[in-house]
């Protein structure tokens, strides 16, 4: 292996790229399989079919629905576990990750078992006028549900590196605890932010399970993207492979252009322990 | 021994067993004295071995029920059993999955099968199913007919048109002239069902069979157009099968007086 | 408008009391875990103690007796803390970092700027302004802390080692800017370095294991330390025991005789201090037992300036290097330190 000028110590043994190698190719081989499998003469005009437009629409607006949700949610939730420690906050954790190993479908029952019509709020909800089942809503529900571990996740190792040091600054020089978070915390750990929202965007793009049992399928409303997959599937194997090599594209879009490595602080020394 | 030792040597040992037991079940084929497809399962000397059976999802408490009557019919043999969408096996199979026998919920996946010529001999239509209206036991929508799925206000799933129960649908609509307004189209029958048992839904429209299956949790509304739509089950051997008599012996099961009488228990007609 | 403290932590054993008047600076001197940080956090109130109270300018900052459970957040008490690292927030440029002070006390951002720019010309640092806080060195940094510390105007300004982290040229450029600023302003330094003490502060405090072991005038303490450590620093001999007619008595039943300054009488604690230039050392006991003859077991050997200073017995003598090649000084050598009475100092604990 040619040595690049410049170049440090990487302390990384020979051995190691070849099964990072392998890791690799273990990943990128299934991609290269469907991509020989797609029917090119045909490609254009199935991913522009009616149906297939419509649910690219659909799944882009409800994944960009359900990060907005998430970074609501999963700031506030990152701040006060990655920085306010108090009693049974491991387990509060655990809980927040839950989504992270439950198969989607499992956590589509549990959604439904709340928010359904004969669910714990769903008769609360049906006298509000609020319907949820069937709509749009809960696509956008089910995503959060499953999307929002990544983005706590992210945050949450972001704030514990970056440390308090910087608010414990800006506390002495007089900022209220709401300034320390909009001037000094949120700015500091935007780049965790980030790649968080845009893991969360991910993984409610590719949200099937979870949808399925708790939104159903029409199109338009509630058939995302890996639902008009998963239907198309049935008869017409080549729009499924179209579909899924466009779904592939967005995400790998999505991802590599805006997912940053975190960067890393040295720790603090004096009176700001 | 230390842990990660003795996780090695579970391993070993759990892999050599389970070469040795896939080498005895891909045994030799059983002989017996009638080469007929059609010979009834108790004339037949002992048949042995396993046969893999890929049937439509709708067939699931039938078929196991057929299963473990020919496993004790026949000593020695083992018959496994992978229920799913009718499309989704002839995929797999297609792709080379190892499978014996084929059951499909509607004869245009057999052709997908018979057309890339995995079938051997003709495919035999062995059941067929029509389509009955599930609502939850209480009936909140008040649905007596076909035409009051079309009510506005009615929340009715149905199943895609792309899955044989869709496609059934579909027929209904047109010979019926009653347009539905869906709030979902499943992929998958069960799911429709699901939906209605979970309260979700005020009607879905199911196969009769999945009525009878789901018991006391839905009622089941027959309407007369349903016979507009008739769905035919065909069943086959197939041409990759490395057991081609064990599965033929069983596909007689199901055509024959035995398997039509647990079908016809189900709420499946005759063929 | 003086400032108060009493606080007490057992977990680090801290228990401190101490006062300042509306424009003194007083320094804080201790070895290393001695409780200094700690003091600074409890002030700026970013560690809460377990009692204790104090009161700045005649605002409570905390109190926290039985009946009462007054606690002031960081941001309302009205001090300002200035680090090692100049903790300069790396998002905001130099002028914007000046400015946060007065912006979260609620002036416009033009006004901020404004007050900031006069802060940064008054550590010479205008011509930053507009860089970012990668683009400075480590004394440039500190200067611009020093000017964001200042612009939030606080009452008790509270610097912990700001020196440490500067090299050889920037600390004195640091030390002179302090020496400004810090004139007509409450403030309370931490610094390992006497010329710190000297040229900032009107008063020392030595904390050691988390209690005031000495405080007074700063020339008054480093002339006439009473403790180990401000000898130390001072770079003096200290020897503590009880006072009697022949001099000090250690509770090792060493006697140092020195002279009386004629404050402290017979049977108090006092304290024997003299400069390792006045003690001789010999290799061995000198006929006759001279008074303030002790066998010490040598632990080190340095040079300082142009002298050899011997570290012996916790006690340090300065020779020349000729000297100690012709004794042969080795470290685990036994040695005699012998001392001049009339360069003994004794005085009061």
């Amino acid at each position: 292996m040619n040595r690049r000028s410049g170049t440090g110590y990487t302390g990384i043994p020979p051995w190691i790229y070849a099964i990072a190698a392998a890791g690799a190719v273990f990943v990128l081989l299934p991609l290269v399989a469907m991509v020989a499998k797609v029917n090119w003469p045909q490609f254009i005009p199935l991913i522009t079919s009616e149906s297939s437009l419509t649910a690219l629409g659909l799944s882009l607006r409800t994944s960009a629905a359900s990060t907005a949700a998430c970074i609501v949610l999963g700031v506030p939730l990152a701040l006060v576990l990655a920085r306010s420690p108090f009693p049974g906050q491991r387990l509060l954790r655990a809980f927040v990750l839950l989504p992270l190993v439950l198969p989607p479908v499992v956590g589509g029952i549990a959604l439904l078992y709340t928010f359904g019509r004969q669910g714990l709020l769903g008769r609360s909800l049906e006298l509000a006028g609020i319907q949820i089942a069937f709509s749009t809503t809960a696509v956008v529900l089910a995503q959060t549900f499953v999307a929002l571990p990544f983005l706590v996740v992210s945050l949450e190792g972001a704030l514990r590196t970056a440390g308090n040091k910087y608010e414990a600054v800006a506390a002495t020089l007089g900022a209220r605890p709401s300034t320390v978070l909009r001037r000094v915390t949120i700015p500091l750990v935007l780049p965790g932010l980030a790649s968080g929202a845009v893991l969360s965007f991910a993984r409610s793009l590719g949200e099937f399970g979870a949808t399925l049992t708790f939104a159903g399928s029409l199109q338009g409303v509630t058939r995302t993207l890996p639902l008009e997959i998963y239907l198309q599937r049935e008869t017409d194997a080549d729009a499924a492979v179209a579909l899924s090599l466009l779904l592939v594209a967005v995400a790998v879009a999505v991802v590599g252009l805006s997912y940053r490595r975190p960067r890393v602080e040295a720790a603090p020394e004096g009176a700001f322990r | 021994m230390s842990d990660p030792r003795k996780h090695v040597t579970a391993l070993l040992v759990a892999g050599a067993l389970t070469a040795v037991l896939t080498g005895c079940a891909s045994g030799t084929p059983a002989v017996t004295g009638s080469s007929s497809a059609a010979a009834s399962a108790s004339a037949t000397p002992a048949l042995t071995g396993t046969v893999t059976v890929f049937a439509a999802a709708s067939l699931k408490s039938t078929f196991t029920k057929l299963a473990s009557d020919f496993e004790a019919k026949n000593p020695g043999t083992k018959v496994t059993l992978n229920f799913a969408g009718s499309s989704d096996l002839v995929t797999q199979i297609t792709q080379g999955a190892p499978a014996d026998v084929f059951a499909s919920a509607d004869t245009k996946n057999m052709t997908k099968l018979t057309d890339a010529k995995l079938v051997d001999g003709a495919p035999v239509n062995f059941a067929t199913n029509v389509l009955e209206i599930a609502v939850p036991p209480s009936n909140p929508a008040s649905i007596s007919a076909f035409a009051d799925l079309a009510k506005p206000g009615v929340k009715v799933v149905v199943c895609a048109p792309q899955v044989p129960c869709g496609a059934a649908t579909e027929k209904v609509e047109k010979a019926t002239g009653t347009t539905l307004a869906p709030v979902s189209e499943e992929s998958s029958v069960t799911d429709v069902l699901g939906k209605v048992t979970s309260g979700e839904a005020d009607a879905g429209l199911v196969y009769v069979t999945d009525v009878k299956t789901a018991g006391d949790k839905v009622r089941g509304i027959p309407f007369p157009e349903s016979d507009q739509a008739v769905n035919t089950y065909p069943i086959a051997t197939v041409g990759t099968s490395k057991n081609k008599e064990l599965a033929a012996a069983f596909v007689a099961t199901v055509t024959g007086s035995e398997g039509q009488k647990v079908l016809g228990d189900a709420g499946f007609g005759a063929p | 408008m003086t400032f108060e403290l009493d606080a007490a932590l057992a977990a680090r054993g801290f228990e401190v009391s101490l006062s300042l008047g509306p424009a003194e600076t007083v320094a804080i001197l201790g070895p290393n875990g001695a409780g200094k940080s700690t003091l600074l956090s409890i002030i700026s109130g970013l560690l809460r103690p377990d009692a204790g109270k104090a009161v700045l300018g005649g605002r409570v900052l905390f109190d926290l007796a039985a009946d009462r459970n007054i606690w002031r957040a960081p941001h309302t008490r009205g001090t300002a803390l200035l680090a090692q690292e100049a903790l300069l927030f790396p998002h905001l440029s130099a002028l914007d970092n000046v400015a946060f002070g007065p912006r979260s006390a609620g002036a416009s951002s033009s006004a901020a700027r404004e007050t900031a720019m006069h802060w940064l010309t008054e550590v010479d640092a205008g011509d930053l302004a507009a860089r970012r806080p990668g683009q400075l060195s480590g004394g440039q940094a500190q200067r611009v802390a020093v000017a964001r510390a200042l612009a939030a105007d606080p009452e008790l300004l509270l610097l912990d080692e700001p020196m440490a982290a500067l090299d050889i040229h920037a600390a004195p450029l640091l030390r002179r800017l302090l020496k400004r600023v810090l004139a007509g302003r409450r403030a309370i330094i931490i610094t390992h370095d006497i010329l710190d003490a000297l040229m900032l502060a009107d008063r020392v405090i030595v904390l050691e294991d988390g209690r005031i072991s000495e405080a007074g005038p700063t020339r008054d303490v480093l002339e006439r330390p009473r403790s180990r450590f401000a000898a130390g620093l001072a770079g003096l001999n200290l020897v503590a025991g009880t006072v009697s007619d022949a001099g000090v008595t250690t509770v090792e039943g060493m006697v140092v005789a020195g002279h009386h300054d004629g404050t402290v009488g017979p049977g108090q604690d006092g304290v024997a201090v003299f400069p390792p230039s006045a003690v001789s050392v010999f290799v061995t006991e000198e006929h006759g037992s001279p008074r303030n003859s002790f066998p010490v077991r040598i632990t080190d050997l340095e040079p300082h300036g142009d002298q050899i200073r011997v570290h012996a017995g916790g006690l340090s003598a300065d020779i020349t290097p000729a000297a100690s090649a012709d004794l042969g000084l080795t470290p685990g050598m036994t040695v005699y330190f012998v001392i001049k009475a009339a360069a003994i100092a004794i005085y009061p604990a």
